[in-house]
């Protein structure tokens, strides 16, 4: 039963995972920038809650309701500065770009908030510590409940906005081919700042999250861009479904290792990231020769 | 009324020169056919014509107004609409998607989703399946009524026929027709050059990016259109 409740575990802390990769994914799927700056930009996004809750003294819900726009509005800005210019430069100068935001907002956080680690869950209210037991030993925390179900919601409305809505439609036609998107009267510049805008929304929740349910610094970024990075190559590149149960598995593979030992938690998520990588991308034939 | 004034265009692509100061008036009404060998410049005048390609110099005019630098989806909204070579649909959205998504700068018009369809009757049965399903023949009917959902003034075809079996050529041919007897202004490229003399009113005939040859398609004679096109005897 430990093993089945781990498993549960591993679901919520996968929801939480999944709501960090989204904002990874559209960024991909859209423009095929990989964004390395997600991670900082998720932490970023924690810090502007920290100071709204500092300084209003309000619940951390309510203060991220108000950094939301905020972060809609540095995600829109980020694309049509930086991030539109290096996109013309060819593929690989998105990454080197996002490579040093991410350096330039580390530096930032800690020039502004010192390194030391913060945490959110104190202004959440009751629920972070609440939880229920159930029947055969499995334990529900409220928590991780809201996170699973708020991640559903969003892969859940960023699909039925895809497939339904004509704007939807318009970011699909120009992730598929910006030129002819262009020539049926599309903005494809606009398409890609208010992709750009969501994914930095849905990354600062990510962060939201992150910050009451555990504890985060300025050098936060990198580890949580590592575990939204691995569900989105699990769950296969650009597939927004797919990063969902990416993050998902994710989650299991890594309350499922702890239960081996400990130590052994992330490293079991990372052993599934490398047999999915040999498995779906053909790495399995280069494997067996070099064993031969 | 002069609806399309190219004025010593240049194209480059880096090094390579395409269109080597090419003018070129297109009146309102008219169909025009451009002709030409591979690499002549035909596809990258019409893609600088809506907007696809920057010129590196001269001017591109629309019903006066100049459009040289403005980016191609404001052209769509003033009216200039390009099917391009290759028909370049969104493969994973369904027909009607790929139709309905070019109407976000429309003009008032006749062109919408149920005219279309019945300009194309083939796709009405197609109407909810994804792009990349269909045949050659169903996808350049749905990029040319792509391009007909803005409700153009001035129709751009690359080479609508590239690629398509001689019978579903003429029912492509047959549509145009149709649209081309409502009054819509087309500028189109076409290989093949019967079938150019038949729809247009006026054949251009570029060789390495220049025009060697401007005519009404009616008193034109085939020896001279083959000599323009090879370019066997150069005009001094």
């Amino acid at each position: 039963m430990t093993l089945l409740n781990a498993a549960l575990q591993g679901v919520f802390l996968g929801a939480f995972y999944a709501v960090l990769a989204c904002g990874l994914s559209i960024m991909f799927g859209v423009m095929r920038i990989i964004n390395l700056a997600h991670g900082d930009i998720a932490v970023l996004g924690a810090y502007v809650v920290f100071v709204i809750v500092e300084h209003a003294g309000v619940s951390a819900f309510i203060a991220f309701a108000a950094a939301l726009p905020v972060m809609v509005v540095l995600g829109y800005v980020l694309q049509i500065t930086l991030l539109e210019r290096s996109l013309k430069a060819g593929i690989l100068t998105p990454l080197l770009a996002t490579f040093g935001l991410s350096i330039v907002i580390q530096n930032l956080l800690q020039l502004a908030f010192s390194p030391d680690v913060q945490s959110l869950g104190g202004s959440a209210g009751a629920l972070t510590t609440s939880s229920w037991q159930l029947a055969g030993g499995l334990s529900v925390s409220a928590l991780g409940l809201v996170v699973l179900v708020v991640a559903v919601l969003v892969f859940g409305a960023l699909q039925l906005f895809l497939a339904r809505t004509r704007i939807g439609w318009m970011m699909r036609a120009t992730a598929e081919d910006a030129d002819a998107a262009e020539l049926v009267g599309i903005n494809s510049r606009s398409v890609y700042a208010w992709a750009t805008a969501m994914a930095v929304a849905i990354a600062a929740l990510g962060g939201f999250f992150l910050a009451i349910r555990s504890v985060f610094d300025p050098v936060s970024g990198p580890t949580q861009l590592i575990f939204a990075f691995e569900a989105v190559v699990i769950g296969g590149m650009g597939s927004l479904w797919g990063t969902l149960l990416g993050g998902i598995a994710l989650g299991v593979a890594q309350t499922l290792g702890a239960q081996v030992h400990p130590q052994f938690a992330v490293m079991a998520g990372h052993l599934l990231f490398l047999i999915v990588l040999i498995v779906r991308f053909g790495g399995g034939r280069a494997v067996l020769r070099a064993a031969r | 009324m002069t609806l399309l004034n190219v004025e010593a265009l240049d194209c480059r692509y880096g090094l390579l020169q395409a269109v080597r100061s090419v003018s070129l008036r297109v009146e309102a009404g008219e169909t025009v056919a451009l002709i030409g060998a591979n690499g002549a410049g035909k596809t990258t005048l019409l893609r600088a014509v809506a907007g696809a390609h920057r010129p590196h110099s001269g001017r591109v005019v629309f019903d006066g107004v100049d459009i040289t630098r403005l980016p191609a989806h404001r052209r769509v909204a003033l009216g200039i609409a390009l099917v391009p070579e290759g028909r370049r649909l969104f493969p994973s959205l369904t027909v009607e998607e790929n139709l309905r998504v070019a109407a976000s700068r429309r003009r008032r018009g006749p062109w919408n989703v149920q005219s279309v369809l019945e300009v194309f009757p083939m796709l009405q049965q197609r109407r909810r399946r994804p792009a990349a399903s269909l045949s050659g023949g169903e996808q350049q009917a749905v990029a040319i009524g792509r391009a007909l959902m803005s409700n153009p003034r001035l129709l751009l075809l690359d080479e609508v026929s590239l690629g398509l079996a001689p019978i579903v050529v003429d029912a492509v041919y047959r549509s145009l027709a149709g649209i081309i007897s409502e009054g819509s202004t087309v500028l189109l490229v076409e290989q093949d050059l019967t079938r150019a003399l038949r729809v247009a009113g006026r054949v251009v005939c570029l060789l390495e990016g220049r025009v060697v040859l401007e005519e009404a398609a009616g008193g034109l004679d085939r020896d001279r259109v083959v000599n323009a096109y090879f370019g066997l005897r150069r005009p001094a």
